[in-house]
C-alpha cells in the first residue's frame, strides 16, 4: 500500500508544479504582460497562460464562472468590486501599474508639448476611449474639466470603446488627435510616432490598474508565484518601459 | 422607460436600416440579376467578393474601411477631392459600412429568387414584345416578390442588429452615429444591466414584430 | 408570299443547318423525333437562339448577315410546350401583357378570341388555378392578342393526355381556319400532323430531309426517316351522304368515294381522311365476300423497302390520289406488284380527321 500512495504523491506534486497560473490581463497591459511571463517562467519555474481582453468583459464573464485565477484589471474598481462580492480573494489586491495619458496624433508637430493645440480647436474630430467604460477616458474627460475646456471641446468627441481603438481612429489619421494611453506610443522608452503631451498626472486621478486573485487561484501556488513576481523591480523596470508608472 | 438618449439611437438607428436597406435594394437588385444570369467564368469571384463581409470579423472589416475612408485612404482623398470630406463619423458613413456589411444579406436571397424564376418567363415576355428592361419590371420583380421580401427582412435587421462596424466607423457620437446596439453595449460594459436589458428587449420585440408583419404581408401576398 | 428561312447552328453534338422555303400562309408542321433540331429552327426563328442565316417574312426581313431584329421586336407569337403563363398575373392580364405592348393591328379581336378558345369563365383566375389544357389555350390567345405576323407553336399539346388533346384539336382546328398568318407547328406526333398541317418539313439530324404539300409528302415512299405504324396517306374528301339507318356517311374524293363512320359532319362540308399504310391490303381481283366496305380500283405506282426485312411499302395511285399500303414482302412477290399493274385496294379503317 506505501508504494502507490507515495506515487499518487509525487503525481500530484508534479501537478501542481506544471499547472500554469490562468491569467486575465487589460488589452492595455498586453505588451508588458507577455515579456513579463516570459521572465516569469525563466525564474521561478510556473507558467503563466494570459488571455488579453476589455475588464468590463472580464468581469461579466468571472462572474459567470470563467475559468481564470488571476485578474489584472485596467483599472481599481472591478478588482474592489470582485473582491466586495466574493468572487476574488481579500487582502491580495494591489496596485500593478499606473497609467499615464497622453494627448497623441500621428502628424508631427500637430500637439505641443504644453496642449495648447485643444485650446485652439483647429481640429475636427478628437478621439478618446468612452468615459463611462474605459478609466484613460475618464481621466481625459477629468483632465479637460480641470482645464475648462471640456464644454468646448466636447462637439468634436468621436468615442472609442477603448483605448486600442481610440488609438486607432488617431493612428489612421481619421481624428486628428485623440486621447491614448502613454504605454500605447512608447517605443523603446521614447515617443515612438507624431506628436505628444503628456497629460500632468495632476489633472486627472491617477489611473490605477489593480491586480487580484480570483476565486478560481486559491490555493493555486502558481497564482500566488504570479502576483508575487509582478511586484519584484524586475518587472517593475519591464511596467516602466512601458510608459507606466509604478 | 426610455432614456433620452436611448430614444435618440432608436430613432438613428431605424433611420440608419431604412436608409441602408433602400440603397441595399437599388445596388443589390442589379448585382443579384447579374450574378443570377452571368454564365462567364467571373460569376465566381464577383459572387466570392459579394460574401466577403459574411467571412471577415466586423470589427476587421471596420478597421480597414476606417483605413479606406480616412485622410489617406484611396476613398478617404476621393470623398475630400469630392468636397464631401471623410466619411467616418458620420451618419453617411455609417451608411456606406452598413451597406457593404449586410450586401451579402441582399444579394443572396435575390440571386436566388431570380435564379428559380430562370429564363422561361422571360423568354415567353421577349416573344410578347417585352424590351429586357420592361420584362425586368413587369416579369421578374413580380415573381422574386418572396425573395426581394426576403432581402429586405434581412437587410433591415442585420443593419439594426450591426454592431462591430458601426463601433469603428461610427465614432460613438449622440444623435449621430450611436445606434441602439452601441448604446446597449455600453449598457453591458458599464455594468448597467436595467437599462441594456430595456432597450435589448424594445429590440428584440421590435425586430420580431419586423419580421412577423413582413412574413403574414408576405403569405397573404402569395395567396391572394 | 412566303416564309424563307436559312439557319445555321452548331452545338456540341448537334448541328443545325436548314434552308427552307414555307408557303405565307397556312399551318406548316415541323415534323420530326425528339432532338432532330426542330425546336431550335423554332427558337432560330423567334429570336430565342442566336443562329447565323437569313429569316424574311412575307417580305419583311427579321435576320440576315447583317441584321438581327431581337425576339421582342420580332412581331410574332410563340405559344411554349410548357404554356409559360406569368405565375403573378390572372388569366385576363396574362392575355393583355401582349396585346398592351404591341403596335401592330390585331390578329384577332380579344372578345372573339376569348370566344373561340372558351376563356370566358378563365378570365380572372391566376395560371396555378388552370388545367394544362386550359393554360395553353390562354397561351395561344395571349400569343395571339400580340398582333403577330407569324405564329410559332412548340408541341402545344405535348404535356396534355390523350383526353385533354382530344378535347384542345378541335379548338385549334378552329383556329387554324379563322388565321390568315402563317402558322409554323412543331410536333412529332403524325396525327396532330395529319389533323392540322397543310404543308409538312420532315426534320432529322438538324436537317431538312423532305417538305412539301401534306399529302404529298406523306404519300411519299422514298421519306428518309421511316413512320412506321404512322406511314399513311391524308387528302381531301366531301361528305356527300349521310345514311341515317346504318350510321354511316359517304365521302367524295378525287379518284372515288368511301364509307366511313357518320360523326355527325353535314353533307356538303370539306373533310380530311387519312388511311394508314396498315390498313390498306391488297388483291389482284374484287372480291365481294369479305366485311371490308371499301373497295376502290387501284394501280400500284412504286415500292419500296420497310424498316424490317419481311415488310414492303407500295404506293398506289387512285384517280388523282395517291395512297399506301403496307404488306409482307413475300405477298407482294405473289401478287407480282410491279409498278403499272392495275389492282383493288382494300381498306379496313379510314378516319376523317377534321
Amino acid at each position: 500500500m506505501k508504494l502507490p500512495l507515495l506515487a499518487l504523491l509525487l503525481i500530484a506534486a508534479t501537478a501542481a508544479r506544471a499547472d500554469p497560473v490562468q491569467v486575465a490581463v487589460a488589452a492595455n497591459f498586453s505588451a508588458p504582460a507577455r515579456q513579463i511571463a516570459q521572465d516569469f517562467e525563466k525564474d521561478t519555474g510556473h507558467q503563466a497562460v494570459l488571455a488579453f481582453g476589455a475588464t468590463g468583459k472580464f468581469y461579466a464573464q468571472i462572474r459567470n464562472g470563467a475559468p481564470f485565477e488571476v485578474l489584472l484589471a485596467a483599472d481599481d474598481e472591478t478588482p474592489a468590486k470582485l473582491e466586495k462580492e466574493g468572487a476574488a480573494l481579500a487582502g491580495t489586491r494591489f496596485t500593478y501599474a499606473v497609467g499615464r495619458l497622453v494627448l497623441w496624433s500621428a502628424k508631427a508637430g500637430f500637439v505641443d508639448d504644453k496642449g495648447e493645440v485643444l485650446k485652439r480647436g483647429e481640429f475636427r474630430h478628437l478621439a478618446l476611449a468612452n468615459p463611462r467604460l474605459a478609466p484613460y477616458g475618464a481621466a481625459a474627460v477629468e483632465a479637460m474639466s480641470a482645464l475648462k475646456l471640456l464644454d468646448a471641446v466636447q462637439p468634436k468627441f468621436v468615442q472609442a470603446e477603448n483605448i486600442a481603438q481610440a488609438h486607432q481612429f488617431v493612428a489612421s489619421g481619421n481624428a486628428e488627435l485623440g486621447f491614448v494611453a502613454l504605454s500605447q506610443v512608447m517605443k523603446d522608452g521614447k515617443l515612438g510616432a507624431g506628436s505628444a503631451w503628456v497629460v500632468p498626472a495632476n489633472l486627472h486621478q491617477p489611473i490605477r490598474q489593480d491586480a487580484v486573485i480570483l476565486d478560481k487561484g486559491r490555493g493555486k501556488p502558481a497564482a500566488e508565484a504570479w502576483l508575487k513576481f509582478l511586484r519584484s523591480e524586475k518587472a517593475r523596470a519591464v511596467i516602466r518601459g512601458y510608459g507606466y508608472e509604478i | 422607460m426610455f432614456s433620452p438618449a436611448d430614444l435618440a439611437a432608436i430613432w438613428l438607428t431605424l433611420k440608419l436600416a431604412t436608409v441602408t436597406t433602400l440603397l441595399l435594394l437599388l445596388i443589390g437588385t442589379p448585382i443579384a440579376w447579374r450574378l443570377a444570369r452571368m454564365r462567364s467564368w467571373w460569376k465566381g469571384p464577383l459572387a466570392a467578393v459579394v460574401a466577403m463581409p459574411l467571412v471577415l470579423p466586423p470589427t476587421v472589416l471596420g478597421f480597414y474601411l476606417l483605413l479606406l475612408m480616412g485622410p489617406h485612404g484611396p476613398v478617404g482623398r476621393f470623398t475630400e477631392w469630392l468636397g464631401i470630406g471623410l466619411l467616418p463619423f458620420s451618419f453617411g458613413g455609417l451608411v456606406v459600412a452598413s451597406v457593404i456589411y449586410s450586401l451579402p444579406f441582399v444579394v443572396q436571397p435575390l440571386q436566388n429568387a431570380f435564379e428559380a424564376i430562370g429564363e422561361r418567363p422571360l423568354e415567353a415576355a421577349a416573344t410578347l414584345r417585352a424590351s429586357p428592361l420592361d420584362a425586368f419590371f413587369s416579369v421578374a420583380v413580380p415573381l422574386a416578390r418572396p425573395g426581394f421580401l426576403t432581402a429586405t427582412i434581412l437587410g433591415f435587421a442585420h443593419t439594426v442588429g450591426e454592431f462591430g462596424i458601426v463601433l469603428m466607423i461610427g465614432g460613438n457620437i449622440p444623435d449621430k452615429t450611436r445606434v441602439v446596439s452601441v448604446q446597449i453595449y455600453d449598457h453591458v460594459e458599464a455594468m448597467d444591466y436595467a437599462a441594456a436589458h430595456g432597450l435589448a428587449a424594445g429590440m428584440v420585440v421590435f425586430s420580431f414584430l419586423v419580421l412577423l408583419a413582413l412574413y403574414l404581408l408576405n403569405s397573404r401576398g402569395r395567396r391572394s | 408570299m412566303s416564309v424563307a428561312a436559312r439557319f445555321a447552328l452548331a452545338y456540341p453534338g448537334f448541328a443545325l443547318d436548314v434552308d427552307l422555303d414555307l408557303p405565307g400562309s397556312g399551318v406548316t408542321a415541323l415534323f420530326g423525333q425528339s432532338g432532330c433540331g426542330k425546336t431550335t429552327l423554332l427558337r432560330c426563328m423567334a429570336g430565342l437562339e442566336r443562329g447565323a442565316g437569313r429569316l424574311a417574312v412575307n417580305g419583311e426581313t427579321w435576320q440576315d448577315d447583317s441584321l438581327f431584329v431581337p425576339t421582342h421586336r420580332r412581331p410574332l407569337g410563340y405559344v411554349f410546350q410548357d404554356a409559360r403563363l406569368f405565375a403573378h398575373l390572372d388569366v385576363a392580364r396574362n392575355l393583355d401583357f401582349g396585346m398592351r405592348r404591341s403596335r401592330g393591328a390585331a390578329t384577332v379581336k380579344r372578345e372573339a378570341i376569348i370566344d373561340l378558345l372558351g376563356l370566358g369563365p378563365l378570365l380572372d383566375r391566376l395560371p396555378e388555378r388552370l388545367s394544362g389544357g386550359e393554360q395553353q389555350r390562354v397561351a395561344i390567345a395571349r400569343a395571339l392578342l400580340a398582333a403577330p405576323r407569324l405564329l410559332l407553336m412548340d408541341e402545344p399539346l405535348a404535356s396534355l393526355d390523350h383526353a385533354r388533346k382530344q378535347e384542345f384539336l378541335p379548338w385549334l382546328e378552329r383556329l387554324r381556319d379563322e388565321l390568315d398568318i402563317p402558322l409554323i407547328y412543331v410536333s412529332h406526333a403524325p396525327d396532330e400532323v395529319a389533323r392540322l398541317a397543310d404543308h409538312i418539313v420532315v426534320m432529322d439530324a438538324g436537317r431538312a430531309v423532305a417538305q412539301g404539300p401534306l399529302a404529298e409528302t406523306l404519300a411519299r415512299i422514298d421519306l428518309p426517316i421511316k413512320l412506321g405504324e404512322d406511314a399513311g396517306a391524308v387528302f381531301a374528301a366531301t361528305v356527300a351522304e349521310r345514311d341515317a339507318e346504318w350510321h354511316l356517311a359517304r365521302v367524295e374524293f378525287d379518284g372515288g368515294e368511301l364509307w366511313v363512320r357518320d360523326n355527325g359532319t353535314p353533307v356538303g362540308r370539306a373533310v380530311r381522311v387519312r388511311i394508314l399504310a396498315r390498313d390498306v391490303s391488297i388483291a389482284n381481283s374484287r372480291h365481294d365476300d369479305v366485311s371490308i366496305m371499301n373497295l376502290l380500283p387501284a394501280t400500284v405506282v412504286a415500292h419500296a423497302a420497310e424498316d424490317h426485312p419481311s415488310q414492303v411499302l407500295v404506293q398506289l395511285r387512285v384517280g388523282e390520289t395517291l395512297l399506301l399500303g403496307r404488306l409482307t414482302r413475300r405477298s407482294a412477290q405473289r401478287l407480282d406488284l410491279a409498278p403499272g399493274r392495275e389492282v383493288w385496294v382494300q381498306i379496313k379503317a379510314v378516319a376523317l380527321v377534321g
